[in-house]
């Protein structure tokens, strides 16, 4: 049966009718219209269609879309600061952490969570924090590094403001 | 198909008693559905929102648990990784950060997998499971729960509201450990945890041991002598082999899963016991001493 519901997808409010069995990232995706979330195993498996609800990691193929409704969710699309890179998505260039980039979304979002709650994690966290994320291209080194540079990036005081 | 969400236990309830099903954090009944495993329920309650269902409490009669707390809750709680140890490693070893955050102990134990990582734990740790409906309310052991795999004797028109767990005697320990080919994203090829409590000179007192994945319920282990502690660990060891149902599946053969049943059951004594002794090893007791992974 067909409900409307809304979502809060990055701060905006998203009316959406959809069938109740429907997955959050279908209707993220198609009815919604973000398309930086990927789709991999679609099995809850590989961690590719990772986003964050109230804060926390959900594998968004796996979880119903009306259970989402009056959560906060947040997609790739969400860390971004305007139009700049977030730093993670940075350092994930620059370490060369990216290649094929399919499952980068889902790294981002959940080191985003990872950072959010540890904000100085110890390499063996890092790999935990990244545990439900499948990369078949880097070898994940690059990646851990990636995040161990944001999180020192982000413990340096603030430069101060110019002017 | 219809869902509706209860903010409370008495409006679950009584969705319960209309017929429709609880979902918690999903993660066994959504992608089971999507496996094809079971159909999605045609009527669902979420009952994730449901404030009372999320609490842990500890006090004189021990901890109590409501049947929504996650997974990541349990791992973190310092009372449960100082008092009720195997209870924190087996939530500590579920899926990944995303699995744990979703998924709850009452969908773990009511998902009835015969390779669920808290399950071996709880009975240990001698658990009883508190079940609600309109009707009123009625506490389970836990070893009374599993009717086998993927069955209870929760009825359909009741809900896991809590779970409990006294405190345990002084000098006591517990661990659970599973054997896994992977870190994360694994389930138990097998598993087991163990509950100690030692006598002044460092004997073994009580002890309790019980198995995962090896037959089509948890699995206690009958007739542990108690003394000295490398006797009970060797013991422990050829009783869990010896009263192992093991199936053979692509994980494992049943009898692979015979034999590493019994190694993990004396590992798990074996840190049990020291957790009992004073001993602080970090949760889980499988990547804390690196004894569960094949690596
Ligand atoms: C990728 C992945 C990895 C996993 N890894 C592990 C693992 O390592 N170890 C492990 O043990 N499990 C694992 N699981 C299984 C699952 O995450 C756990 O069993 C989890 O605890 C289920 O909780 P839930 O809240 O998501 O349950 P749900 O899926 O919401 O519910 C499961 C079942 O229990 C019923 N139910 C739920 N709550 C109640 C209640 N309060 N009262 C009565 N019935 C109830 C539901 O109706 C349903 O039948 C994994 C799952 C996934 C998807
Ligand atoms: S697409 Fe969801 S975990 Fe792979
Ligand atoms: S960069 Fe290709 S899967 Fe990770």
């Amino acid at each position: 049966m067909s409900e409307s519901i809304v979502l809060n997808v990055n701060g905006v409010p998203y009316p959406v009718a959809i069938d109740q069995s429907r997955n959050l990232l279908s209707v993220i995706r198609t009815e919604i219209g973000l398309t930086g979330t990927k789709e991999g195993c679609d099995d809850c498996e590989c961690g590719a269609c990772m986003v964050l609800l109230d804060g926390r990691p959900v594998n968004s193929c796996s979880y119903l879309a009306v259970q989402a409704q009056g959560r906060t969710i947040t997609t790739i699309e969400g860390v971004l600061e305007g139009d700049t890179m977030h730093p993670l998505q940075r350092n994930l260039l620059d370490e060369g952490g990216v290649q094929c980039g399919y499952c980068t979304p889902g790294m981002v979002m959940s080191a985003t969570a990872l950072l959010a709650a540890n904000p100085s994690p110890s390499e063996e966290e890092i790999r935990i924090g990244l545990s439900g994320n499948l990369c078949r291209c880097t070898g994940y080194t690059k990646i851990v590094q990636a995040v161990q540079r944001t999180a020192a990036e982000l413990a340096e005081p603030a430069a101060p403001a110019e002017g | 198909m219809s869902f509706t969400i209860a903010l409370t236990v008495e409006e679950a309830l009584t969705a319960l008693a209309r017929g429709a099903r609880p979902i918690a954090g999903g993660s066994d009944l959504v992608v089971g559905a999507r496996h094809g495993k079971a159909p999605l329920p045609d009527h669902l309650v979420a009952i994730d929102r449901i404030d009372s269902l999320r609490t842990v409490t500890v006090d004189d009669g021990g901890l109590a648990i409501g049947a929504g707390v996650s997974h990541d809750t349990i791992e973190r709680h310092p009372q449960i990784a100082a008092n009720w140890s195997a209870l924190a490693d087996g939530s500590a070893l579920v899926g990944s950060p995303a699995t744990r955050h979703v998924g709850t102990i009452g969908g773990n134990i009511c998902n009835a997998s015969p390779a669920m990582d808290t399950g071996a734990a709880l009975v240990v740790l001698a658990a009883t499971v508190e079940l609600a409906s309109v009707g009123g309310t009625r506490l389970v052991p836990i070893g009374e729960l599993w009717t086998g795999p993927g069955r209870t004797a929760v009825r359909a028109d009741e809900l896991c509201t809590a779970v409990h767990l006294p405190s345990p005697p002084a000098a006591s320990g517990s661990a659970y450990l599973r054997l896994e080919y992977r870190r994360a994203m694994e389930i138990a090829v097998v598993g087991a945890g163990a509950a100690v409590t030692l006598a002044p000179g460092g004997t073994v007192a009580a002890v309790r041991v019980a198995l995962s994945a090896v037959a089509p319920t948890i699995v206690e282990v009958d007739g542990l002598p108690t003394g000295d502690l490398a006797a009970v660990g060797e013991a422990a060891a050829a009783l869990a082999s010896e009263q192992a149902r093991p199936i053979s599946d692509v994980r494992a053969s049943d009898r692979y899963r015979r034999h590493a049943v019994g190694v993990i059951a004396r590992r798990a004594v074996l840190a049990a016991a020291r957790r009992a002794g004073g001993e602080s090893i970090a949760v889980p007791v499988n990547r804390a001493l690196g004894i569960g992974a094949a690596s």
